[in-house]
């Protein structure tokens, strides 16, 4: 009896000393070490889970974090960004009309986005133009779309695209700057998004798209943050427009020669910073590959800084600050497509020949070309975006992103071949799109102000309103 | 009573105020204006194009003096704006028929 007794007392111990988890479930009726250990494993197991799924929480918590930062850095690329570069270059009558433009389109593609764009961008359709699930934002919500990105809400990357779509019409604005009707830049830009970024967007990212390498699309390609479909569209839609709507008044006799550095300077900055969102924050994640993105970022648009201003001091004997100022736009047009597929010597190797290419095309081939694309849009981002894509077919390594697919220096020359055929897709689609947009709104409501309209300057004949008042003081 | 109008190089300025408050002018009127006499300006470059820029930076002083002080004012803007480069500007004298003070009225040289 007594042994009995101090058997259970000791049983009863070693229950008490274990952990509180483990006694809980231990059943005292059946002592045997495997039905303990067993559940004890269990037990074990959900702890795991629920760690993992707390680090995931985490993970998903930072990633989060990284794109809604780089979602708010992209929008601050076109206001103030592009809207203060683009108003700097302008001559003082046209100020008010840049700043409008890129404001306006800040809300009205925002608008456009959440009603349709958004879903015939990247809701599941055919290989060229996503369907109408998402329309009105419809299941778009805090989970995460896993085609998309495992860890990040499906609405933060839909807030995410939404700023590019912001962007890239803006871009445009340069080409017909100084001319063009702010009503029909409106009904153009609704026209352009359906026609031709909804489905360049969908072919290259959207579920199924052509073009999309991530889900098996026909013809695998790399572009990680938009080389074609922000700069490839903006540049090549920028080359149709200015040449549809024609010269402005005065052109290429008189110089129109930029009213403030100083203003575009500051756009130039602000866009150099927001650019990391750009294309850190198409890492989708708060990971290594946009530190890689960010770098690659970065000195490609130094690289380009000082091929495009080594240029104009060979040439003319003196660098300039525009030429600096576009210089690193140009090498952060290149890198965009590059990105998150190669490391910063590459990087700079594509800034550099971007600056040095975009220069030779802003100050050389336009020149001979004679078209009026205002503040070079096609020059920079028409051609720097398709240099970008071409180079990356060159210099995409799974080494920086495994993810990824090879390029010629990893021997796969095949990718090249890839990149050029999205790249004759995107111009074509550009080209025949943007023509079609221009031709509806010239035929229904026309393009251009009047040549009074043109010689008092938009602000006043737009917006009734002065960019630098006359000031009157009274007591 | 006379005007006396000089264009002069932006950098002279300092030095045509500092000679005219010798001989005892105070009053002054300071334009930015741009312009060029024999001067031929320079180029500049804006996307890949030269460009010729002749209308120069200059400032234009106006004042108006008692008739007994002009020689002596001229004189001293004269050797202050100097810099014996092309482009130093000019002088214009001119004949003034009256001067309204606002303030109370007062007219001709006491109004200077």
């Amino acid at each position: 009896m007594k042994r009995i007794l101090a058997g259970i007392v000791i049983a009863l111990l070693a229950i008490a000393i274990t952990p509180a988890c483990w006694a809980e479930t231990a059943p005292l009726s059946d002592g045997t070490i495997d039905t303990v250990t067993t559940s004890n494993m269990a037990r074990l197991e959900a702890k795991i889970a629920e760690a993992k799924t707390s680090a995931d929480n985490a993970k998903s918590s930072a990633d989060n974090a990284w794109v809604l930062t780089s979602a708010a850095l992209v929008l601050m690329m076109t206001g103030p960004g592009l809207a203060l570069f683009y108003g700097g270059l302008v001559r003082k009558k046209n100020v008010i009309s840049m700043l409008m433009q890129s404001f306006a389109l800040m809300a009205v593609v925002s608008i456009l986005w959440a009603v349709f764009g958004y879903s015939l961008a990247f809701a599941h359709g055919n290989s060229f133009i996503g369907g109408f699930q998402y329309l009105f934002l419809h299941g778009v919500g805090s989970a995460p779309d896993a085609d998309y990105s495992a860890t990040i809400p499906a609405a933060t990357f839909m807030l995410f695209q939404m700023m590019f779509a912001v962007i890239t019409p803006a871009l445009i604005t340069g080409a017909f700057a100084e001319r063009m009707k702010f009503s029909s830049m409106l009904v153009f830009t609704v026209l352009w998004m359906i026609i031709v970024y909804c489905p360049m967007t969908h072919m290259i990212w959207g579920k199924g798209g052509l073009l999309n390498f991530a889900q098996g699309g026909v013809i695998p390609t790399l572009d990680f943050a938009g080389g074609t479909v922000v700069e490839i569209l903006s540049g090549l839609s920028s080359l149709v427009a200015a040449i549809y709507v024609g010269r402005r008044l005065g052109y290429p006799k008189e110089a129109f020669v930029p009213h403030s550095m100083v203003i575009s300077f500051t756009g130039a900055c602000l866009l150099w910073v927001g650019w990391f969102g750009f294309n850190a924050g198409s890492a989708l994640g708060a990971g290594s590959l946009a530190t890689s993105a960010f770098m690659a970022t970065h000195f490609a648009s130094a690289a380009a800084v000082v091929g495009w201003s080594l240029c104009e001091w060979i040439i003319n004997g003196k660098p300039t600050l525009l030429g600096a100022i576009s210089g690193a736009v140009a090498g952060m047009v290149a890198i965009t497509p590059a990105s998150g597929f190669v490391g910063p010597m590459p990087a700079m190797v594509i800034g550099f020949l971007a600056g040095v290419l975009c220069h030779y095309m802003v100050n050389k081939v336009k020149a001979k070309l004679g078209y009026d694309d205002s503040l070079d849009v096609f020059g920079v981002h028409g051609v720097g975006g398709t240099l970008g894509m071409v180079l990356t077919g060159v210099f995409a390594s799974r080494a920086v992103n495994s993810a990824g697919l090879s390029g010629l220096i990893e021997g796969e020359w095949k990718q090249v071949v890839r990149q050029l055929e999205s790249i004759g897709i995107s111009w074509v689609l550009a080209i025949i799109g943007t023509l079609v947009a221009l031709v509806v709104v010239d035929k229904t409501m026309g393009l251009r102000v009047s040549e009074q309209d043109e010689i008092d300057g938009l602000d006043q004949a737009s917006h009734d309103e002065e960019a630098y008042a006359y000031e009157t003081q009274t007591r | 009573m006379t005007k006396i109008e000089a264009v002069i190089q932006p950098s002279e300025l300092n030095e045509v105020k500092s000679a005219l408050q010798a001989v005892g002018i105070s009053g002054m009127v300071v334009i930015d204006v741009r312009g060029h006499g024999r001067q031929k300006g320079h180029t500049e470059f804006y996307r890949g194009r030269e460009y010729d820029v002749d209308l120069l930076p200059k400032i234009k002083l106006e004042l108006v003096v008692k008739d007994e002080q002009v020689e002596e004012v001229e004189q001293a803007i004269l050797q202050a704006a100097r810099t014996g480069e092309i482009g130093d500007g000019k002088i214009f004298r001119s004949r003034i028929d009256e001067i309204i003070r606002v303030r109370n009225n007062e007219r001709g040289a006491e109004a200077i």
